[in-house]
């Protein structure tokens, strides 16, 4: 069977930019590539018929296939150094805290190379503890372990050496759990060995252990990996010296007392340059090291006890990084093929569309419009930043509680499939890692499911609807992305009368805010297309983009919850979680906020008494029905999904108009969590009438205006009945007007 | 507690009409006994075609990390498939076939 992915290196592309896609396909000889302009999802018969336009390009061909790898895993690597290589004696030490004791042999430290059995390693084995490992070869190795197996989620300190005068190989573990009742002691084993450690220089790693060298994809240095460790590490510190346990404590410290200075090879400082990737050796070598495929910094060490919560104040606290198997920034394939986007091409949604062996996989990106220039008065904001954090989402497939929250069977196609028979292709932010900890960190680097014009409409595909109706109204909108809104801010936005958001703006940086209110107090016009926009907090990776954080700190809708000590983004040290929790609930710009979610029957607004108002006379000209979209693609109705009702507490201009109201939701559109503060079972919509989406209308000084559908299904009306119907009719009012340049009246009264 | 009743024959009517909510108290109980997640327990799913007009039943192992097994059931409609699913999951709890097709 042919297995066919791909991935871009940039979503955002302008004029003259050129996108590089890498593609792996096994099972076929050649894959074809086409590049296509996307103008609606793929939706079934009801919906405008999927037709993505041919784009004339050079990269348009046939290709030949090659399988490319993903390295996945985590680990820090510190390079081939002198110091390491001609260590005869030594020891090793780190204080750990795994997660996955036991499950299979996991690498804490060493110059191991498992293809030659060289060098030397201090492993987590199979039972769960600590061993020391030496090598010259498959003939030649020698291995000490303490036989007491770690117990998860607990401090330890772990030594281990080798005394090359005598052969003494030895390993030791201390637990340091302090306020316990924890039955942990000491254990301390050691041999007599006449094997060394062989083999030629060799990087240091931390968390992994090389496996050999690669031609194919690496994720640092050329080299393959294995072993790799789940759980914490702190301060890890090599000498040039089989030390007492007094020793290796005092080596564990920040300053060394003479005599044991010069013994110091590495000390490894986690808790400085947490934001960055680099590893920090404060030793006298600076064997300074770099994390790889990003593992979770800004996590408590051994010395956080509690007192601090931010690591931004007291980053000694937070000396620890957190390892996983399944950690993933960058698939770092080989390029297959390029696009330069051409200077005359339209702004819009665009794919490369690979296919072999009657699969297909689909690489979208953003056309854009050149920096500063607004070539329609619309633009369309991709919500590139919800995307990332959904990328490959996981935790759709793994229990009954998809089904049980979303009223209605787990469906899965064959690009779904692809994600479990390739787990290689790394996490979203909704799942957990293997070891149970949640995902904080998402990349576009690699290939995805779940971006596309097909399959499940959620986000992307779901957006297009919004495309489909702007298509249907002419074409004349640009798109830009939440990325570029990131790192430019107003002037995105400046050139630009209207903006209009996608389905699920869900993950906000401070940035992008700032941006969007800026723009609304300058008579800018939002017309927030759907639900649950403006809600978490993210972080963006300070020089990676494409690259998003996600603390799921109190509050909210969320698939884990995070650590104590854990709510301050790494690469910030901006506090997380919700924008509700740090001071910018959704209500504040957009009017209205998440309030329920449900996933089984969507239903339909009703018109309220302010819909007669003269402010927004013109929003219903044509429209003489109370009831407004009980109709649509997405499960029957306009309102539904995830849905935002108004709340003047949260921010709720005084002077907002809800001039709809949904109602007659089902069971399964319950009270968001953060609305329930006391748990009281009158939660679901059937006897709970906050729920409801509210459509609402507001001025906004200097002449703007923000509309908000407040509702993520009612994209998929937009089109119904061939677009002859008052959501659409409603909706192109609304852009008429928005488009206006006539100011609206600041105060509206 | 809320207990499975096989006598409540009203309830997976109510269902078969209208298998997606709004829903009565009782059935949603029921639903919400027959969707418990469990770590060890294979669930189903449904794996949808090429054209998305077909559904084919599928079991899965609990974890997501391994495709899903397809059964021979095709289904055209997906009430169809919600039904048949409820009438697996009936049995189970019953330990008697739901007397109603």
């Amino acid at each position: 069977m042919t297995v066919l992915m791909g991935y871009c290196d940039r979503w955002s592309a302008r004029p003259g930019d050129t996108v590089r896609f890498m593609v792996s396909c096994k099972g076929a000889a050649r894959y074809d590539a086409r590049i296509v302009r996307l103008k609606q999802p793929s939706a079934g018969p009801r919906a405008t018929p999927f037709a993505p336009e041919p784009v004339a390009a050079p990269c348009n061909g046939s290709y030949s296939a090659r399988w490319q790898p993903i390295p996945i895993g985590s680990f820090v690597a510190v390079p081939t150094h002198p110091r390491i290589s001609a260590l005869a004696s030594f020891t090793v030490s780190v204080r750990v805290w795994p997660t996955t004791p036991g499950r299979g042999r996991q690498a804490l430290l060493g110059t191991w190379r498992e293809d030659e059995a060289t060098g030397w390693a201090l492993v987590l084995d199979e039972s769960g503890g600590p061993a020391l490992r030496i090598g010259a070869g498959p003939e030649a190795v020698a291995e000490v372990a303490t036989g007491v197996p770690l117990r998860a989620r607990r401090w330890y300190r772990l030594s281990a050496g080798f005394d090359a005068a005598t052969g003494r190989l030895f390993v030791r573990q201390e637990p340091l759990e302090a306020g316990g009742f924890d039955l942990d002691r000491p254990a301390e084993r050691s041999i007599t060995t006449s094997v060394r450690p062989g083999g030629g220089p060799a990087p240091l790693l931390m968390a992994a252990a090389q496996a050999g060298p690669t031609d194919g994809p690496a994720a640092w240095g050329g080299i393959r990996t294995t072993w790799h460790f789940n759980g914490r590490l702190d301060r890890p510190c090599l000498a040039a010296a089989a030390l007492d346990p007094a020793a290796v404590v005092a080596i564990g410290a920040d300053t060394w007392p003479a005599g044991l200075a010069e013994l110091v090879v590495g000390a490894w400082d986690y808790s400085i340059g947490i934001a960055t990737e680099t590893v920090h050796d404060r030793g006298p070598h600076r064997l300074h090291g770099t994390t790889v495929n990003l593992p979770t910094r800004a996590v408590p060490g051994a010395d956080w006890d509690g007192s601090v919560v931010d690591w931004t104040r007291d980053p000694s606290h937070y000396g620890a990084i957190h390892f996983h198997d399944d950690d993933l920034v960058d698939a770092c394939w080989d390029t297959d093929f390029t696009f330069t986007v051409p200077a005359e091409l339209r702004s819009g949604v665009y794919a490369a569309h690979l296919s072999a062996g009657g699969v297909e996989f689909w690489i979208p990106f953003f056309v854009c419009p050149p920096r500063g220039v607004g070539r329609s008065p619309v633009a369309f904001l991709a919500s590139t930043a919800t995307y990332t954090a959904y990328l490959n989402n996981r935790g759709r497939f793994a229990s009954l509680a998809t089904e049980l929250y979303q009223g209605r069977l787990l469906t899965l196609d064959r690009t779904d499939m692809l994600l479990l028979e390739h787990p290689e292709m790394g996490l979203s932010t909704y799942d957990r890692h293997s070891d149970g900890s949640g995902v904080a960190y998402s990349s576009r680097h690699r290939p995805v499911i779940n971006f596309r014009p097909t399959g499940r409409h959620w986000n992307f595909n779901l957006d297009l609807f919004i495309v489909d109706w702007l298509e249907h109204l002419g074409g004349d909108y640009d798109v830009i992305t939440e990325e570029q809104l990131h790192e430019e801010g107003l002037d995105l936005l400046a050139p630009y009368r209207v903006v209009i958001t996608g389905s699920h703006p869900e993950y906000d940086s401070r940035e992008m805010l700032d941006a969007l209110e800026a723009y609304l107090r300058r008579g800018g016009r939002l017309m927030y297309m759907g639900g649950n926009g403006f809600y978490w907090r993210i972080a963006h990776h300070p020089t990676r983009p494409g690259v998003i954080e996600v603390r799921r700190a109190e509050g909210g809708v969320r698939a884990w919850d995070a650590e104590p000590g854990e709510s301050y983004h790494s690469f910030t040290g901006e506090y997380g979680g919700l924008w509700r929790r740090n001071g910018r609930a959704p209500q504040r710009l957009a009017g209205v906020g998440f309030i329920s979610q449900g996933f089984d029957a969507c239903s339909y607004y009703r018109r309220t008494a302010a819909a007669a108002d003269a402010r927004v006379a013109w929003m219903f000209e044509g429209i003489t029905a109370e009831i407004l979209g009980d109709f649509g693609i997405l499960q029957g109705g306009a309102a539904g999904l995830e849905i935002d009702a108004v709340d003047p507490k949260l921010g709720t201009p005084p002077h907002a108009l809800v001039v709809a109201r949904s109602e007659n939701h089902s069971n399964t559109y319950e009270l968001v969590a953060e609305e329930v503060l006391i748990p009281h079972g009158s939660t679901d919509a059937t006897i709970n009438r906050d729920i409801r989406a509210d459509m609402t209308f507001f001025e906004t000084p200097g002449g703007g205006a923000v509309w908000s559908t407040g509702s993520i299904a009612y994209a998929g009306s937009l089109s119904w009945n061939g677009f002859d119907n008052d959501i659409c009719r409603l909706t192109t009012n609304v852009l008429r007007r928005f488009r206006d340049p006539t100011p609206f009246l600041w105060p509206p009264h | 507690m809320y207990l499975f009743d096989k006598t409540r024959l009203d309830l997976a009517r109510e269902f078969k009409a209208n298998p997606y909510g709004p829903h009565s108290p009782d059935l949603q109980y029921l639903l919400h006994l027959m969707r418990r997640p469990s770590p060890d327990r294979p669930f189903h799913c449904l794996v949808v075609d090429e054209d998305d007009e077909r559904w084919t039943l599928a079991v899965m192992e609990p974890g997501g990390r391994r495709p899903p097994t397809l059964t021979n059931h095709v289904f055209t409609d997906l009430a169809e498939a919600e039904w048949y699913v409820f009438k697996l999951r009936w049995r189970e709890l019953a330990g008697e076939d739901l007397p109603i097709d």
